[in-house]
Formats: C-alpha cells, structure tokens, sequence
C-alpha cells in the first residue's frame, strides 16, 4: 500500500544543509503495523510527515526517492491531490496532545472540520463525533464533545487526537510518539486502546517511536532508524529476540526489565556506532 | 570665559557619551552570544549597510558636537569644514544662480546643491548640522532611561516581594498617563532645550525598559546557573552583575537601538507641538515645522522639508533596520 | 471573574492617586502656582492681577495641609484639588474660565469622527495585509512589503501630514484642506483626507506587528495538525491561525479604544478640527496648565478603562479564561 524507495530529504541550502534522511527504502502493507525506532533526532519523525509532504518546504528539501501510496508518487501530488490524502487515507496522531489541539475550538468541531473535508456524505454529523469519541474509550461523549481541549486531561486529549485521525477513515494512520508525553499508565491505556482499534478497523499503522518497550504487543514489523538511515528491518519478534545491529542491541539494551534488578542499563556511544555505520 | 569652558564641557560630554557606550559593549563582546550574533551580523547585507549609514551620522553629529574656540567665538568642526560656502539673501532653488524672488531675483554668490533656507543658508548644511539635535536627544535619553529601566526592571525581578510591588506600581502609574501628554506636561514645565527633552523622554521611556527586563530577569532567575551561583555562595551583587545582567544586555542593546529611533521621532513631533528644540537650534523637527509656510508659497519651497525630512527618514529607517537585524543575529529562530 | 475585575479595579485606586500626584508635583511643586501664574498672564502682568488670579483659583492656599490654623487643615491645594477630580469636576480653563468638562463634552465628537473611522479602517486593512504576508510567506513580495513597512514607521506623522496635504488639496485640488464644519456629507468628505493619513501613517507598525504574530501562530502544533487533516493553507490561516492570534489582537488593540476620544494631537491642529487634540494644542501654546491636567487625569482614566476592557474582551475571547 505505501513504499518509500530511497527516499531522502535535506533540511536547508547550500552550506547550511542537513540530510535528515539518506535514501532509506521501507512498505507497510494493508492493515500491517510497523514500528520506526530510533532517538530524537534520527530522521524518524520527518519521515512520518514527508509522507504527506506536511514538512514546510523550505526548509524541506526532497533530494531524491519516491514516496508511492497505493502506486502513485506522492512527491508528485498538487495541493489538491496532498490534501484528499492528508487525514483522508493517511491520518496523523502526535506526540503533544495538549498543544497539537486548537485551543479555542471545541471537541466536536474540531472532529467535525475532519469530517466535513473527506466525508461530507455523513448526514448527521454530530452521531457521527458520538460514535467516533465512543470508538477511542471516551465515557460519556455526548457530554465531552462540546469540551475545550484544556477541560480534558491528557490521555483524554490524546483520545480525542485519535477520535479525529480515526473520524474519516483513514488506510493508514501515522503515530508519531503517541505516548511520550503520557503518564505510565494512561501510555499502556492508549496503546492497548489503538491495539484494539486496529482489530476493528483493519488499518494499517505507522508507529514512531524511540522506545522498543511499547512496540511488542502491537507492531509487526520493526525498523530502525539510526543517523537517517534504515540500519535493521524485521519482524518484531526477530528483532527483539536476536537484535543484529549494534545500535539496536545498544536500544534495546536501554530497556529496564522487571526482575533484573542488578543489570546495568546501557548507554549509547555515538562515535563508536557512527565509525560503524 | 563662561562660553569658552561650556564648549570644553560639551566636548568632554561626547568623549564621555562614546566612553560610556564602548565600555558596555566590552564588557560583554567576549562572551560566546555576542561573539555569534556578531558572525551572524556581519553576513547580514541589509543590518552592515544599516550600521553603516547609522556610523555615517554619527560621524556627522560628532563633527558638529565638537566646538574649537575661534576668535570670533567657537565654531564646531563641521562649521569650519563648510565655512567655504557662502551665505545667500533668501531662498533659493537646488542649483538655481540666482534667489528665488519672483519681483527681484539676486545673482547667488555659489551653487547650493539642496538650494537655500529663508536666511540663505545652505539646506544641505543646515540638514547636517541638524543630526546633532537628533543625536543628542537619543544619546542624552538614553544615558537616562537606558540604566534606570535596566536596574529598577533587574531588582524587580531578582528581589521579587515588596521590591517588586513598587517597581510595578511606578511604572503602572507613568504608563497610565498616555505618553505625549506626559512629554507635553514635563516639558511645559521645564521649558524647551534638548536637555529638558531628554529628560521628559527618559521619564517616559525606562517603563517599556523595565518591563521587558523584568520579564527576561524572571525566566533568568529560573535558570540552574543562578541557583548554582547562589550555592557557591556568591553575593546577590555578584548574582547581578556577573550572572543576570549578561544575559539579558542584549535585549538591552536591541531595545536602545529600536528606541533611539523613537526618540529622534519624537524630537520631531514635540519641536512642532512647540514644546522641543529652543528657537535657532538646527533640528529636523523644526525645519518640517517651518515647512508648512515654505510649502504654501509661490513658487513653492519644497527642497527645505525633503531634505530635512529625508534625512530623519532615512536615519529612523536605519536604526529600525539595524535593530531588526541584531534581533535577528541574537536569535535566529525567531527572525 | 466578577471577583477579578473588582480586585482589578481596587488596583487602580493607588494608581490613579499616584497620576494625580505626580501631575500635582510637576505643576505646582517644581513650578511655584506664582511661576504659573506669571506665564499664564503674560510678562506685563501686574503684582495685583497675579495675585488675583491665584486667589480665584485657590493657588494661593498652602500646598499640601493647611496648617494656618483659619480654615481647616484639608484646605489646601493638593487636597481640594484631589476632591475635586474625585467628583469628576475637571476645573476651569487656566485662560477662558469655562469649565472643562464643556470644552471637553464638545470636542469630544470632532475627534471621535476622526479616530474611530481610521482606527477600524486601520485595524481591518493591517489584519488582511498581515494576513496576506503571512499567506506568501518568506517570498520576495513579503520581504519587500516588510522592507516597506518599516520605511513606513520611519517617517515622521507630520511628513505624512504636510506632504498628504500638499499633494491632494494643493496640486490636485480636491478637499477643502481646512475648515471642519459639521454638517453630513461635506463633513465626511472633509475627514477623508485626514482619515486617510492616520490610516497611512500607523499601517507599516501594525501590519508588521500583526504579521509576526500570525507567523507565530504557525508555528503552533496545532496548525500542523490541521494541516495534517488536509485543511488547505488558505482555511489554515483564516480559521485556525487568525482566530488564535484574533485572541492576542485584543491585548494590543483594545486597550487603546478609551483613546479615541482624545483624537490626534498633530492631525487635529493641522486639519482645523476642533476636537480634544486641537484643544491640547491650543493649551500647549497658551499655557494653560489647568487643561493639560485634566487631560492626564482623564487620560489616565481611559487607560485604566482600556486595561478593564482589555480583561473582559480576553475573557469572553478565550474560552480557557471564559470558563474559569
């Protein structure tokens, strides 16, 4: 369904550039969900947004690849065109839900432009911001939906962030660090309630993330991300158990683990994986 | 003899003016901030061309600041460095040969480049010797209201509590007075003269200082370094002065550049309300105001208000600009 | 919020005694009421009539208590006069002894014609060009209009003025450039020009001002989000980023509607319109003190009154303040 092919993308001009992405290769098929791990900083979030070329350009800079969804090259797209894709067949979920809603729109309408954009057949509008709200675990939604983001807490906020990407149906939906910036507990509570919305609806799903720890239960497939490029690809199980990479032993190694109490977590050392590289 | 010691006076007040302002800049260029924003400057074509011109009037406003003792009384230098050009009988047209008398028309004596004022003195002339009005009310201004916001905002915010409360309550009070008409009270008062503007200026002008150095000083204060300061001890002056006021002279610097521009406005604004420049100082101010009857005469006098008008145009344009781009070069993210 | 506003308004009580007692001390402490008294008259002015007029006034009193020990110890300048604008009574003219509150009352609409038109004219066109700018963000057009801008700040309002002026009345020969007259439609056709110069010369500040703004605004994550739900750039900016910063607006802009009333000094006087800054300007050049004072007092007070509105307006504005 979606292929990058040696996609690279610059940040800047001339003496100031950065290759933030070096040429990686990665699909996700229909209804598949696919891990990108690496740190802040390793090209994983900008690939997420160039999928729709959400990026500002400039600075942005597509040097090369293709980006194919459903066969066509995206980098190719008009306004229009990006703009049916955007949040119509490949919908966004990020990390700060407290700052990613409008503040001075409620719930509903905030769901609600969603749905006036890609779908403007629904009749009833406001059944259809119930039943999504009701989709993401949220308990009384009729009630919550003429809420303003800062009236609700922040898994809430992540909730209706979630209701909103889900709301006009999306073949793909980009999680970029869905949990960071979540408690705990209310971090296993989203990710057990996307697990279950995945089983419903049959989308597939993008999750960004720098934490091996919340990918398990939910991802396929894994990639890992590390200066830019694609440095180990696998099935999660696989990768997980018999990690080839060094920096992904190094990431995974980062992991506290119950019942370990006396194992020392590891730390990362850059310039020695960078000579590797 | 009065006269004779008033020049020297005059004269040590500009070494001092310059003195005042290298010191500050030295003892903050070292510092890793200043030393990039001053690499950013410096690629900056539009903030370089600025400084430039800013340096041009400076250099004409010092000329003019600096009086020698002549035995006909003191001149200052730019007065002797145009005592070639002769005076007219009347006005007179860029260029033009002779006056611009419609009935009599007297031979000129020389060719004036921006032609003649009322009293045959040459425009462009009289427009130079003009700056140093400008320059004064900013840099008297700015001696005032520049360390009196600086220090009031920086206590409000270190001491917090009482201190606070009555910073905030005195510039709460001056701001609730709309600001021309307090210029226009004080200087009723006090009577013209750059010096009774630059305080009436300065009276109103460390409020927007304080404020935005109180703002700074309270996200300063926040930071691990002050604390850590203060774990090792040091005194709430050495806090002040070695740690605090730093890191927030930048804001200083741009906030003075931007304000000066403000003041060689309002000296504009206020020798035409009538309360500015005393009578026979060469201000710009003074000469837009004359303007209005030059413009309404046949033929009419226009090249008295372009000329004048033009060159506080085009130094407000420059401080503006220049102001930007050290906002730019101190932080580039928020250019 | 009731509960803030009151306590915002027990605020400005030590606020307003300070304006009045700073304006006191300026008039009557650095400049004796003798001193005054010798400018208002004039040089030729006899021991007599100064002495006269001070004791019409009252300026004869003491200044701070009376401690003569014939009349109470609160006759005295600074507290009579304290009593005074606490009324609301606004004195008598230093010069023609009308009371101010009728010269204030009828210049009142002269200004508010000039201001009020050119302020919203004002607001409304610096909004749709700031909003363009941000639209063609970064482009040569928007490097060059904020070029223009700031060469806009930097002319001074009487250039604008003189120039305006000359232009149209005098080559093209169009408005009447002097003699306000109220009456309809020559009325407004007189207060174009001078609209239309005020507009002129505080558009390069606001545009650039509201410009930075909205640009800060799209920075804001929850524009990418809307972008991210394919909302187009145009709807980005009308929907989500201008009634965002429409919120930050009302702190600059609100704040300055109390002073309209006191209309424009400079534009005023230049144009013959006898409005409240025409009436400040004749004042400056008479002296006369008693109106300049009232003038901070109620100046000061508009202030107070554009901080309070500038509350309420945030409040119903915002609606994470409206539902505290």
């Amino acid at each position: 369904m979606l292929e990058l092919r040696n996609l690279s993308i610059d940040f800047g001009k001339g003496a100031s550039r950065v290759q933030a992405v070096k040429g990686i290769s990665l699909s996700i098929a229909k209804g598949e969900t696919v891990a990108l791990v690496g740190e802040s900083g390793s090209g994983k979030s900008v690939t997420g947004m160039a999928l729709t070329r959400l990026l500002p350009e400039p600075p942005a800079f597509y040097a090369g690849g293709e980006i194919l969804f459903e066969g066509r090259n995206v980098l190719g797209m008009n306004a229009r065109e990006l703009r049916a894709l955007r949040g119509g067949k490949i919908a966004y979920v990020f990390q700060e839900p407290s700052t990613s809603l409008n503040p001075v729109f409620t719930v509903r309408s905030q769901i609600a432009e969603a749905l006036h954009l890609h779908r403007p057949e629904v009749a009833d509008v406001d059944a259809e911001v119930v039943h999504c709200l009701d989709m993401v675990g949220i308990v009384s939604p009729r009630q919550r939906m003429d809420d303003y983001p800062h009236q609700l807490s922040g898994g809430m906020q992540q909730r209706v962030m979630i209701a909103m990407a889900l709301a006009c149906r999306p073949q793909l939906l980009v999680a970029d660090e869905p949990t960071t910036a979540l408690d705990v507990t209310v971090q296993a509570q989203i990710l057990d309630q996307m697990r279950q919305i995945k089983q419903q609806t049959g989308m597939a799903m993008l999750l960004i993330t720098h934490n091996f720890g919340i990918i398990g239960g939910i991802a396929d497939r894994v990639a890992v991300m590390f200066r830019g490029k694609i440095v180990e690809e696998g099935a999660t199980a696989t990768v997980l158990g018999n990690p080839q990479h060094a920096y992904t032993k190094a990431l995974i190694g980062c992991i506290p683990q119950l019942g370990q109490h006396r194992r020392r977590l590891t730390t990362i050392d850059h310039d020695a994986l960078g000579a590797l590289c | 003899m009065a006269a004779f010691d008033l020049v020297w006076v005059q004269n040590l007040s500009v070494f001092t003016g310059y003195a005042l302002l290298g010191g500050a800049l030295w003892r903050v260029a070292g510092t890793e901030r200043w030393k990039a924003a001053w690499h950013r400057l410096r690629g900056d074509r539009t903030g370089m061309a600025a400084l430039a011109l800013i340096c041009v009037f400076l250099l004409v406003g010092t000329l003019e600041s600096f009086s020698v003792p002549q035995p006909t009384g003191s001149r200052t230098l730019l007065q002797l460095a145009t005592a070639g050009i002769p005076q007219e009988k009347g006005y007179s047209a860029p260029l033009a040969t002779t006056t611009l008398s419609v009935a009599n028309p007297t031979p000129l004596a020389g060719r004036h480049l921006l032609g003649t004022d009322a009293l045959g003195r040459d425009t462009l002339v009289q427009t130079l010797r003009a700056t140093r009005s400008a320059l004064w009310i900013g840099g008297l201004t700015s001696i005032i209201y520049i360390p009196l916001g600086v220090l009031l905002g920086i206590l409000a915010a270190f001491y917090r509590g009482w201190v606070d409360d009555v910073v905030q309550y005195f510039y709460s009070t001056v701001a609730a007075v709309p600001e021309i008409l307090m210029l226009v009270s004080i200087l009723m008062v006090l009577g013209k003269g750059l010096g009774t503007m630059a305080i009436a200026l300065g009276i109103t002008g460390w409020v927007g200082m304080a404020r935005l150095i109180r703002g700074e000083t309270l996200r300063q204060v926040e930071r691990p370094y002050v604390a850590a300061a203060r774990a090792m001890g040091q005194s709430d002056w050495k806090i002040l002065m070695r740690h605090l006021l730093p890191n927030v002279m930048h804001l200083v610097l741009i906030k003075a550049v931007l304000g000066f521009s403000g003041l060689v406005l309002a000296e504009a604004v206020l020798s035409y309300l009538g309360v500015g420049s005393p009578v026979g100082t060469a201000s710009w101010g003074a000469m837009i105001d004359a303007s209005r009857s030059e413009l309404s005469r046949e033929p009419f006098v226009w090249w008295n208000i372009s000329t004048s008008a033009g060159a506080l145009f085009l130094l407000v344009l420059a401080l503006n600009l220049f102001g930007d781009s050290l906002r730019r070069a101190f932080d580039p993210k928020h250019g | 919020m009731v509960a803030y506003l009151i306590r915002r308004l027990f605020f400005f009580v030590p606020i307003v005694f300070g304006v009045m007692l700073l304006t006191f001390v300026l008039f009557f402490v650095v400049q004796s009421p003798d001193a005054m008294a010798r400018r208002v008259l004039g040089p030729k002015a006899t021991p007599k009539a100064v002495e006269n007029w001070l004791h019409n006034r009252g300026y004869d009193k003491p200044l701070l208590l009376n401690r003569t020990g014939q009349a109470p110890w609160h006759d005295s300048l600074f507290l009579n006069q304290m009593g005074r604008l606490a009324r609301f009574d606004l004195g008598k003219s230093d010069v023609t002894n009308r009371p101010l509150a009728e010269d204030f009352r009828e210049g009142a609409l002269p200004s508010l014609l000039l201001t009020v038109p050119a302020f919203f004219v004002g607001l409304a066109l610096s909004v749709v060009f700031a909003l363009y700018l941000v639209f063609i963000r970064n482009g040569v057009v928007d490097l060059a209009a904020s070029l223009a801008c700031v060469a806009l700040m930097s002319v001074p309002v009487m250039v604008y003025i003189i120039a305006g002026q000359f232009l149209v009345a005098q080559v093209l020969n169009y408005f009447p450039a002097f003699g306000f007259q109220l009456e309809g439609f020559s009325t407004a056709k007189f207060l174009l020009l001078p609209v239309a110069l005020m507009v002129v010369s505080g558009l390069g500040a606001d545009v650039r001002l509201f410009r930075a703004m909205f640009i800060e605004e799209m920075g804001q994550d929850y524009i990418r989000t809307a972008r991210a739900k394919g909302v187009s750039s145009a709807l980005v900016l009308l929907r989500h980023v201008f009634k965002n910063g429409l919120i930050n607006l009302i702190t600059l802009v609100v704040a300055s509607l109390p002073f309209l009333i006191m209309g424009s000094v400079v534009l005023e006087n230049f144009f013959g319109i006898p409005g409240l800054g025409n009436k400040l300007f004749s004042a400056i050049q008479a002296p006369d003190f008693a109106v300049v004072q009232a003038s901070v007092f109620l100046g000061s007070l508009l202030y107070l009154g554009g901080l309070l509105l500038t509350d309420i307006c945030y409040a119903w504005a915002d609606p994470r303040i409206r539902l505290q």
